[in-house]
């Protein structure tokens, strides 16, 4: 929503930030501003850089002086982390159930928005209402009975699978109605263009459909993964042993080492990295797919 | 995650929703409409339903086998007594809502997830609203700024919860520490210890976590207030504060509407961050209505019982959920009707 907003103004913001330095006070930072941006900074980022360094620290620098920094650098926390096979083991889930999770939002949402958004036909807003209403079944809701289909009817207990369906399941309708505008928004004339040569809704929905509306594709997987991603409570009521997911991981190391502060802090934040890279790397993206369905 | 993406659509809906019927038939006409004979046309028109069938039948039977039969399911188990093994033969007819409705813990808990909506509203809108509004203007570091101000949304509640566990042990915990260290007293019992405490002190973490959501996209919003109105409005000899409230936040309504909605319905579920911290401690002080189902679900094996406070919390959910519509998001509609 920010920089590409900022980018397509390029041109104008320089006159305006001239007019608007005269005017002055609407515009431009202030001391006061400034104080308070630093305020909002420290009281979002504390938290996190904290339990960064003090991954770095010993359990005995930590309660001798819980607030400075590491000294010196200890970086057997980390590596204990990362030379311990059973938080490889729960990356290797948590990665699997995100991109199964992902692929299945993505496929399936954007098949089933194509005809929801181009085609004309009866009961067409019924059908949409369909995955509207789907808005309003949280995954909590059905979370225990969920747990009883899983394990007793589709023998889909403690797997990825049994994980992965519900998820992509519980995403879908969030992901028709982004989706949907999206789609709509393509100029008809494309499609009209595409008739005329001789193709047809299925071809036009491969050849010309999916490659443009890959922004739209984009905004609904990142969603769709960082969800899976950060998902606890399915996670826990389904998987066990070596088949957990990191949040799962990361929940029983801190409370089988409650008194291991120091460590905790450094299996914590290794399993935050990967959702906090992925979704600095694809920020512009997201922002971009969210700014196109907007304009739609 | 899904969340902002809702809302910063909802400004669309203006756009899109005045299209879809008009843009539809329009839309619809070369193909359906194309002369060619009775059969041709049947054929076509034959072949475009399985097409639509095709294209929507994945979605719809993941609906069906994760989202609707589990449903169905909870309420078919909310009426019987069931441990969950074996079929279900035990019929109580009502007794499991009963007991639900009369169990002071399940009753003590909907007022902590009523108490955690409105909290969150009162605390993050104005809290939200006041930072966006101060950066939103051409300033140094924006972008990195924004980007930080949602880093704690993006991590799981229970990296975030896990930190802060720690964070506020109590004793040796930095926060405790610090306290000392400039003569405060910490609570006895810890911040999350004491049943007094403990809600306000997840109410605290749930701000840290959630403000950055409301910021993003009440930006987000103002990016879409015409930069014309801001200067006729200066040119008027306004103030900042009359701008701000006279222009931006009228024009902002249907953003911080929606997010209100999201904010709702996300407080109703609220379980990761509480299994976390307190596992709905001390003496249920902050158990919400998720932890009450997952508690009697699985570690009393009360499937029945599970099933009816699924069926209680899904129709408060439903109802905080229209009447929300009907009150508040009804004006949106209608200004673009």
């Amino acid at each position: 929503m920010t920089t590409s907003t900022q980018t397509p103004a390029a041109p104008t913001t320089a006159p305006s930030r001239r007019r608007r330095g005269s005017a002055g006070r609407f515009q431009g930072g202030n001391p006061v501003v400034y104080a308070v941006a630093f305020l909002v900074v420290c009281a979002t980022l504390g938290p996190v850089v904290y339990g960064v360094l003090g991954g770095f620290r010993s359990n005995a620098q930590l309660a001798d002086a819980p607030a400075s920094l590491p000294d010196p650098w200890i970086f057997s926390n980390y590596t204990g982390v990362v030379t311990d096979p059973s938080f490889w083991q729960y990356t290797l889930n948590s990665v699997v159930v995100a991109v199964v999770t992902t692929a299945i939002v993505v496929v399936f949402g954007v098949m089933a928005a194509y005809p929801l958004a181009r085609y004309a036909f009866k009961g067409r807003e019924v059908l949409f209402m369909v995955f509207v209403a789907g808005l309003l079944f949280p995954a909590t809701v059905a979370v225990v009975p969920l747990f009883i289909l899983l394990t007793q009817n589709f023998g889909l207990g403690n797997t990825w699978w049994g994980v992965a369906l519900p998820q992509a399941a519980f995403a879908l309708p969030m992901t028709v109605v982004i989706l949907r505008p999206f789609l709509k928004a393509l100029p008809k004339e494309l499609e009209e263009a595409a008739q005329l040569d001789g193709t047809s809704r299925i071809g036009f929905f491969w050849r010309i459909l999916i490659p443009l509306s890959g922004p739209g594709m984009v905004t609904v997987g990142v969603l769709a993964f960082v969800g899976s991603w950060n998902a606890y409570l399915l996670p826990l009521l389904l998987l066990q042993g070596d088949m957990k997911t990191l949040p799962l991981g990361v929940a029983d190391f801190s409370s089988e080492h409650s008194s291991d502060t120091a460590g905790v802090f450094a299996f914590t934040t290794l399993a935050m990295i990967p959702a906090l890279v992925f979704f600095l790397a694809m920020q512009k993206r997201i922002v971009n797919g969210l700014q196109g369905a907007v304009k739609g | 995650m899904a969340d902002d993406a809702a809302v910063t659509t909802a400004p669309a809906s203006p756009a899109t929703s005045t299209g879809p019927a008009a843009g539809a038939t329009r839309q619809g006409r070369p193909a359906a409409g194309r002369p060619g004979g009775g059969r041709r046309a049947a054929d076509s028109k034959l072949r475009k339903r399985l097409e639509i069938a095709f294209f929507v039948a994945p979605a719809l039977a993941m609906l069906a086998l994760f989202v609707v039969w589990p449903v169905i399911t909870a309420v078919q188990m909310s009426a019987f007594r069931w441990n969950g093994r074996g079929p279900l033969v035990d019929f109580v007819g009502l007794a499991n809502y009963v007991s639900v409705l009369t169990d002071d813990v399940f009753v003590g808990s909907l007022v902590n997830n009523l108490v955690i909506v409105v909290l969150s509203i009162a605390i993050q809108l104005p809290l939200g609203l006041a930072i966006a509004l101060l950066l939103n203007r051409k300033m140094w570091g924006q972008g990195a700024l924004r980007t930080i101000i949602f880093v704690p949304y993006v991590l799981a509640e229970v990296v975030a919860g896990v930190v802060w566990f720690q964070l506020l042990q109590p004793y040796y915990g930095v926060l405790d520490t610090i306290l000392q260290s400039v003569g405060l007293e910490p609570p006895a019992q810890g911040w999350l210890g004491d049943p007094d405490l403990a809600l306000w002190t997840v109410m605290a973490i749930l701000t840290w976590k959630y403000l950055g959501l409301a910021v993003i996209l009440f930006l987000a919003g103002l990016q879409g207030v015409p930069e014309e109105l801001y200067e006729a409005a200066q040119l008027d000899g306004a103030s900042w504060w009359q701008v701000q409230r006279r222009i931006t936040v009228p024009l902002l309504g249907p953003t911080i509407r929606t997010w209100g909605f999201l904010s709702m319905i996300g407080s109703l579920q609220l379980f990761d961050m509480v299994w976390i911290l307190t596992k709905g401690g001390p003496a249920n002080a902050t158990s919400t209505m998720a932890i009450f189902l997952v508690n009697e679900g699985t570690r009393s094996n009360n499937f029945g019982i599970a099933g009816a406070a699924s069926v209680v919390l899904f129709l408060i959910a439903l109802v905080m959920a229209v009447l929300y519509q009907r009150l508040i998001l009804r004006r949106d509609a209608k200004g673009v009707a």
